[in-house]
């Protein structure tokens, strides 16, 4: 159900930018205040979400632990798993940003019997994962050369490599089609698997085919219905000097693109896309397991009503005499 | 009784998600997979909430009147307390990767017990009241409205986590469902919804200092009979002390190890293993419990209860505080504990008087873990060992989930069993240490009315102990929590019949040899050694 909710919203979006530009010519609003209002939203939205969590507190020392604990001296401590160290936290977190560690863990769990368990190392995930992430961070650092002037070698460098393919195919990145397939693997696992498909809201859909709307719009931009770079990045230039001009030289597709671009950067602080700054701060990836030799303190930390000893003893004196166990009272 | 039902017919595994979505709350409470609520009385002893007699598959819960307000209260209080709670509701991309890491799921098939829809039930709730996109896009955000359906979801399924923390290794941000689960009983309990095996116990603890709720002379007296079964098995007369004062370690130890079985043994190999070395130490009769069934609870009760043992270790003027084989007593006392009631400067920082050694890692909070503390005394030669002593055995060791993933306590017990027994077999890598499963009874859910949940939520556990059972011949499964002490050989016995459970301290204690001791034909069971005895050989 919520599938179908997600891909009807997304259409209508879409129509929405081709009637919005391409029957009433809103130039102006898809071109200008539409981008600048969404960039607004990004970032206030962004802080907001990201202030909001460190104004909770950690009230407890949580990590979760999964390697051997530094004790005593002789048994080798897990410096990543169970880290001891500033150092070991950086390099726990690290790991989990850098190669979804945690998920190349994964493992799937089967009946192989009426009760009888299989457990199958299942990495497809974490391939499908890495190369979205990846190659969307490889697509977006390439888009800088629109925001910067004079372009940095390193940038035109990225863009070299990710084009080398060029004298086989028409101009494509491999970014680009790795992005396209790791979408795909997204998109019909929620579809395929009974339990994600179960556990899937339309919001995750609507997120994946988002993300499908930029990239495919993008594509055919730079292979059928070629749109005049240099124009883009005077419009871009214009509107980081706040002087914003409507872009020329483009079609209906750059115009779906920015559309979604902003619909997306506008959406992301109110969404799960917030896991990108989240994981920064989950205290049971970043905190030391030293739970036992640094004290934690709860900032809100308040008194509690106790059962005293004296209390005890009283009600359980003469059971204790009895017994010759020594009392503070006689 | 429920028990016998199931035992009847064997458990149907069916992973297939049913038609209606989840978000439609729908909770059928099935005898044998809910726990009885708390009862009144013990409830008002600790001054809880809304104490009331009533029933969960009743229609009326008798909540009170503005049960949602206090709900939603509750939750906006704790949102701004717990960054965790705020966190694993806003960031959680549904991925999947957790749904079949939790035994409950494995054990069960129900959807609701992915880690993930677990966390969804609440979650759903927080995007109605507290997101703009849930209170802007409803349904289709994922929110949902906070009815009674929804509460009475929260109460079978946050009764329905053991809050082992498997799921969080799996989790690419850690998302700790644990985390939720503690939230949502302590909302659950704001309008008085809890179940007996958690209040009772944390109202007998706060009471009489142990769950069981034993007065100081039936304490001396289980005291007494062990050191009388000691004296026949060993021919050793042990000192027991109890609330002696100025002795240098105060040991804590969950009651059960003194009252339950298997849990028996351990004791006395702690009695015995404390006699050899001639541990200056004491028993505590107000502090005479390190399990805390308050963290079952709430983070308050949790500290209440755990007030007792830096409150005895000044009282008695100890040195330091060892703490015995318990799961989570030891979350509580590494995670919690310096913060709930520390600091403990009163104490000193521990060092065994036997070997020199300096537990730098327990500096602040002060408390030694038994198997950092036998481990020591083993790879120093301070103990005599014949590990032929355990040769009735084929070992294997199950790691307790909050000493594993809360903790990290995972090679010392594993060295104590290498020096103990001569046969020790490890269950698959997906099955131990970080990655271990849970008994499926933690948490407060160990009471009989819940069998059915039990034994599903058991059943990865112990399929891989029938896996070294069938490999190897396994027949014993060791471990160091008293839960799992309790609750294992049921459910070891419903799926995989012929193996015991004991403490890693009971294998000490048989492989122990004492000075001055006769020579042993029992192990600390009563039952003839296999080794070096003219009559064995009983296969």
């Amino acid at each position: 159900m919520g599938l179908w909710y997600s891909i009807s919203g997304v259409l209508a979006l879409l129509l929405l930018v081709l009637i919005g530009v391409g029957g009433i010519r809103l130039y102006s609003v898809f071109g200008i205040f539409i981008p600048y209002l969404a960039v607004i939203l990004f970032i206030f939205g962004f802080v907001y979400r990201v202030l909001k969590w460190a104004s909770s507190p950690v009230p407890f020392h949580i990590p979760t632990v999964s390697g051997q604990q530094k004790s005593l001296p002789w048994i080798k401590a897990d410096s990543i798993d169970s880290p001891y160290t500033t150092g070991g936290v950086v390099k726990r977190l690290a790991l989990d940003i850098l190669l979804f560690r945690s998920l190349l863990k994964n493992e799937k769990v089967e009946l192989e019997a009426p009760h009888r368990l299989l457990f199958r190392t299942s990495t497809l995930l974490w391939l499908g994962a890495m190369a979205f992430h990846w190659s969307l961070l490889v697509v977006v650092l390439r888009h800088l050369r629109f925001f910067l002037e004079p372009v940095p070698s390193a940038l035109v460098v990225l863009q070299r490599l990710d084009s080398i393919l060029q004298n086989l195919m028409p101009i494509i990145y491999i970014s680009d089609v790795i992005l396209l397939i790791a979408l795909g693997y997204l998109f019909f696992r929620r579809v395929i698997y009974p339990q994600v498909k179960y556990i899937s809201l339309p919001s995750d859909y609507f997120v994946l085919l988002g993300i499908a709307g930029i990239v495919i719009s993008g594509i055919l931009m730079r292979l059928i219905y070629k749109v005049d770079l240099v124009q883009v990045k005077e419009w871009i230039m214009a509107m980081l000097r706040f002087r914003p001009v409507s872009p020329k030289g483009v079609n209906l597709f750059f115009y779906v693109h920015l559309f979604f671009v902003s619909l997306l950067a506008a959406y992301f602080p109110l969404s799960k896309l917030m896991h990108m700054p989240g994981i920064f701060l989950s205290p049971t990836k970043n905190l030391r397991n030293t739970s036992r030799n640094d004290r934690h303190v709860n900032p809100w930390d308040h008194e509690v009503k106790v059962h005293t000893y004296d209390e005890y003893e009283d009600e359980f004196r003469d059971s204790m005499k009895e017994a010759g166990v020594p009392v503070e009272k006689e | 009784m429920s028990e016998e039902s199931v035992k009847d017919k064997p458990l149907k595994i069916d992973y297939t998600p049913p038609a209606k979505s989840w978000l439609e709350p729908a909770v059928d409470f099935r005898k044998g997979n809910y726990g009885y609520p708390a009862s009144s009385k013990h409830e008002m002893y600790l001054g809880l909430e809304n104490p009331r007699e009533w029933h969960p598959p009743e229609k009326d819960w008798k909540l009170p009147k503005d049960w949602k307000e206090i709900i939603l209260k509750g939750m906006e209080d704790r949102l701004s307390r717990y960054r965790s709670f705020r966190l694993f509701l806003d960031i959680c991309v549904r991925c999947g990767a957790c749904a079949d890491k939790c035994h409950f799921f494995i054990g069960s098939g129900d959807p609701k017990n992915m880690p993930v829809l677990r966390t969804e039930l609440l979650r759903s709730v927080y995007r109605k009241y507290f997101t703009l996109s849930g209170k802007v896009f409803g349904k289709l955000a994922g929110a949902r409205e906070l009815t009674e359906e929804v509460l009475k979801e929260w109460f079978y399924y946050f009764f329905q986590c053991t809050e082992c923390r498997r799921c969080s290794v799996f989790c690419p941000y850690g998302i700790d469902t644990c985390e939720i689960t503690m939230m949502g009983r302590e909302l659950l309990n704001l309008v008085g919804c809890n179940i007996n095996w958690v209040v009772e116990p944390a109202s007998n603890s706060y009471r009489t200092g142990n769950h069981l709720g034993i007065p100081p002379h039936a304490f001396k007296s289980t005291i007494d009979f062990a050191i009388d079964e000691i004296k026949e098995i060993t021919g050793i007369d042990v000192e027991v002390p109890i609330n002696r004062k100025g002795a240098e370690i105060l040991f804590i130890s969950p009651s059960a190890d003194y009252f339950g079985s298997p849990h028996w043994y351990t004791f006395l190999g702690y009695l015995l293993l404390f006699h050899e070395i001639g541990l200056d130490y004491t028993w505590s009769t107000y502090a005479s419990e390190g399990g805390n069934f308050g963290f079952f609870h709430s983070a308050d009760l949790a500290k209440r209860l755990n007030a007792k043992i830096y409150s005895e270790a000044k009282r008695l003027k100890v040195k330091w505080i060892l703490g015995g084989e318990c799961g989570h007593m030891w979350r509580v006392i590494h995670q919690f504990m310096d913060t709930f009631n520390g600091p403990a400067e009163f104490l000193e920082e521990p060092v065994s008087s036997i070997t020199g050694t300096h537990f730098d890692n327990a500096k602040s909070t002060k408390m030694v873990h038994i198997c950092e503390f036998t481990a020591d005394l083993i790879k120093n030669e301070k103990l005599k060992l014949d590990p032929g002593r355990n040769d009735k055995w084929k070992v294997t060791y199950h790691d307790s989930c909050n000493v594993s993933r809360g903790m990290g306590l995972l090679e010392e017990p594993r060295y104590i069993l290498q020096n103990v027994c001569n046969e020790f077999y490890e269950m698959p890598d997906n099955t131990i240490r970080e990655r271990t499963f849970c008994c499926g009874s933690g948490a407060g859910l160990g009471s009989d009315e819940n069998m059915e949940t039990r034994l599903r939520g058991g059943f990865p556990r112990a399929n891989a102990v029938k896996y070294v059972q069938e490999q190897y011949g396994v027949n014993l499964l060791s471990c160091i929590c008293a839960i799992d002490k309790a609750t294992l050989p049921p459910l070891l016995e419903y799926w995989v019949p012929g193996v015991e459970v004991a403490g890693v301290h009971e294998l000490v204690g048989n492989a122990l040899i004492l000075r001055g001791e006769k020579e042993r034909t029992t192990n600390l069971r009563g039952e003839p050694l296999a080794q070096g005895e003219p009559l064995d050989s009983p296969a």
